[in-house]
């Protein structure tokens, strides 16, 4: 149980590339934190810094009151969960788990106890005698997780621990974690490119992208007010729609002179106008015109892909709603809308 | 029911018609030839080595089976012999053991190391270092044996196990195949151990030797029988008899009576290449699983 602070924190390769940019944020106690990104975008590279695993090559990290940038990834009380779940293919499910414990000379009967005590908490207690060979890919997933519960660390850092799995699969274990890390209570950092898996688990979500926070916030936060057009269109599914428009006379309009909203008092000049598409309804006798191309039946909902202004356009709409191919018109929910800059694609 | 006593029948009647397959005969015949060109010296090896020196000396090689068989074994691997009458067969027996295993362990520990200092740890000049071990496979003991020889007899380890040892234990091949199987271990693997708090020393006997356990298997064959077959380098290093490995003893038996024109010990000569060759021959059948699973499969 700790708080983690990065101050500044930042990654640079001998060969100069910067992986990470210096980044601070602090992390509550007990707080669940999902670093989301696409590849490369450095969210690996920051958890494995706080891991220890990659050296820090700028700013200060903490775990709880002390400064780790030198310590030794078995000192900094931390487990982590990896992607390929990283066990020790020739020791059984027991001594796979307790092997931290032996490590830190722990009496083999306390070792037995703990181990006993994660078995059961994972449901692994009839596996310990298996190799990993033997399990399945979501056992091993538990063994992983057991030899990090085991530990009792004041951290826990998960790397896509699930990117392995099959859908199904990976949605039970999903709240197999969760639920595993509110009853723990411990710190954890997640890290995952999986953005579904971001909204769903995270107390606070840190969008990465080339380095750089995005954004650091709760999923609602991310989800309904992203702070770029990258967060917006890489958070959520389908993502946020964006339209080229243009602030003229205290309105928004798309290029071919429809009027989209009443930009208030905000500067002329181009803007991106954002919208999520389950703000949008369809109307009877609505002012936007929107043509549907297609219609995609997801059951529960449908998602209309189309065309408005000239410009790609989602709207997502409820099974009852009917809705075929072909013109009809919106309604944008004024209260909905986000505008961002065109040229650094931040909100305004 | 019927129906399936019915096919029954009607297979066995098929496989009864089924025709001779040449190809197959042909098969067989090119294999048995081989089986008959390996095995049929070695058989003959040891039909003669049971007939005494006379009727060897005589007609040659035998196929048949004689009544010496007992008697040359014994007199092979108890009788005192050689040039100061202090070796028998049972003491070179020994030696040749001891080289052997101490040849095969040492390489497969030294070449372990180095390849694990050049795989794990950030060195400097850590390819460069592998190329230049690698370089050595082109020097051979037989190119260096002077200098190995000099080296050896002025550290005073001439007609020692050391001194027999030790100078081939280093090993450019072993640690080719150990540095490829330790890249294919996953870099998680040991970033998991550390966490777990595992240093070096500690990764290295817990995880990578036991992952190791078949590639060492395969290697520990592959040495053993190379070191029992080592003939030059006993043979310069070892002047004392009692020192003598089996595979330079057999010399020994015959090379005393020629100098005396008497007929030189065929039967037990036979006898002790015969069991020279059994220590190799148990290993393969040993280890043979373990051998095959290190060259073809990885247990990660």
């Amino acid at each position: 149980m700790a708080v983690v602070t990065l101050n500044a924190v930042g990654k640079t390769y001998p060969n100069g590339f910067e992986a990470v940019k210096p980044s601070s944020f602090t992390i509550a106690d007990g707080e669940f934190v999902v670093l989301v990104g696409p590849s490369g975008c450095g969210k690996s590279t920051l958890l494995r810094m706080v891991a220890g695993l990659e050296e820090i090559t700028a700013g200060a990290l903490q775990i709880g009151e002390r400064e780790v940038n030198d310590v030794d990834p078995a000192d900094r009380d931390i487990a982590m969960v990896f992607q390929n779940y990283a066990l020790y293919p020739h020791m059984t499910v027991r001594k796979n788990i307790g092997y931290g414990l032996k490590n830190r000379g722990t009496s083999t009967d306390a070792i037995e106890a703990k181990v006993q005590e994660a078995a059961k908490m994972l449901n692994l207690t009839e596996l310990l005698d298996r190799k990993p060979s033997q399990l399945s890919g979501g056992q091993r997933q538990r063994v992983a997780m057991g030899r990090a519960v085991v530990r009792d660390p004041s951290l826990f850092l998960f790397d896509e621990p699930l990117s392995n799995l099959d859908a199904k699969l990976r949605n039970q274990m999903r709240i197999e974690i969760k639920a595993l890390q509110r009853r723990l209570g411990v710190t954890s950092i997640y890290v995952t490119h999986d953005q579904v898996e971001a909204m769903t688990m995270a107390d606070r979500i840190i969008v990465l992208n080339g380095g750089e926070i995005e954004q650091i916030g709760t999923p609602a936060e991310i989800y309904h007010s992203p702070a770029s057009t990258f967060v917006a269109s890489f958070m959520g599914a389908p993502p946020m729609n964006l339209i080229e428009a243009w602030i003229e006379d205290g309105a928004v309009r798309v290029n071919d002179g429809t009027l989209l909203a009443s930009s208030g008092n905000r500067t002329v000049g181009p803007v991106h106008l954002g919208i999520r598409p389950e703000d949008v309804q369809l109307a009877e006798n609505g002012q936007i015109p929107f043509d549907i191309s297609i219609v995609e039946e997801l059951g529960a909902r449908r998602l209309l892909h189309g065309e408005l202004g000239g410009q790609p356009f989602t709207v997502h709409v409820g099974k009852d709603v009917p809705a075929t191919a072909g013109p009809t018109t919106v309604h944008l929910k004024p209260e909905s809308l986000r505008f961002f800059d065109p040229k650094t694609g931040k909100a305004t | 029911m019927t129906g399936i006593s019915d096919t029954f029948t009607q297979s066995k009647k098929h496989v009864a018609r089924r025709p001779i397959k040449w190809s197959v005969v042909g098969d067989h015949a090119v294999l048995i030839a081989g089986v008959l060109l390996m095995v049929l010296p070695v058989f003959m090896v040891f039909a003669t080595s049971s007939h005494d020196r006379i009727e060897i000396a005589r007609t040659g090689l035998q196929f048949g089976f004689s009544d010496q068989l007992g008697v040359n074994y014994g007199k092979a691997m108890f009788e005192k012999g050689g040039f100061t009458d202090t070796v028998d067969g049972s003491l070179m027996l020994m030696n040749s053991m001891i080289l052997g295993f101490g040849f095969a362990i040492g390489k497969i520990i030294i070449s372990m190391m180095a390849a694990y200092a050049i795989v794990y740890f950030r060195l400097r000049f850590a390819t460069l270092a592998f190329w230049i071990i690698f370089t050595t496979l082109l020097l051979p003991l037989e190119v260096r044996i002077l200098p190995s020889y000099e080296a050896i007899q002025s550290l005073g380890m001439a007609n020692t196990y050391s001194g027999l040892i030790i100078p081939l234990i280093a090993s450019a091949t072993g640690t080719f195949f150990f540095r490829q199987f330790f890249r294919s271990v996953p870099e998680e693997l040991v970033e998991a151990a550390r966490i777990d708090g595992a240093g070096p020393v500690k990764f290295f006997i817990d995880i990578l030797v036991p992952l190791s356990r078949t590639m060492i298997a395969a290697i520990f064959i592959i040495m053993f029988v190379f070191g029992w077959n080592q003939y030059l380098w006993p043979t310069m290093i070892t002047t004392e008899e009692s020192m003598f490995t089996l595979v330079r003893g057999i010399k020994q038996i015959t090379q005393g009576v020629v100098d005396s024109n008497d007929i030189p010990e065929y039967g037990q000569a036979l006898a002790l290449s015969i069991i020279a060759i059994i220590p190799p021959v148990l290993i393969v059948l040993f280890f043979q699983n373990w051998f095959v699973k290190g060259l073809t499969e990885s247990d990660k």
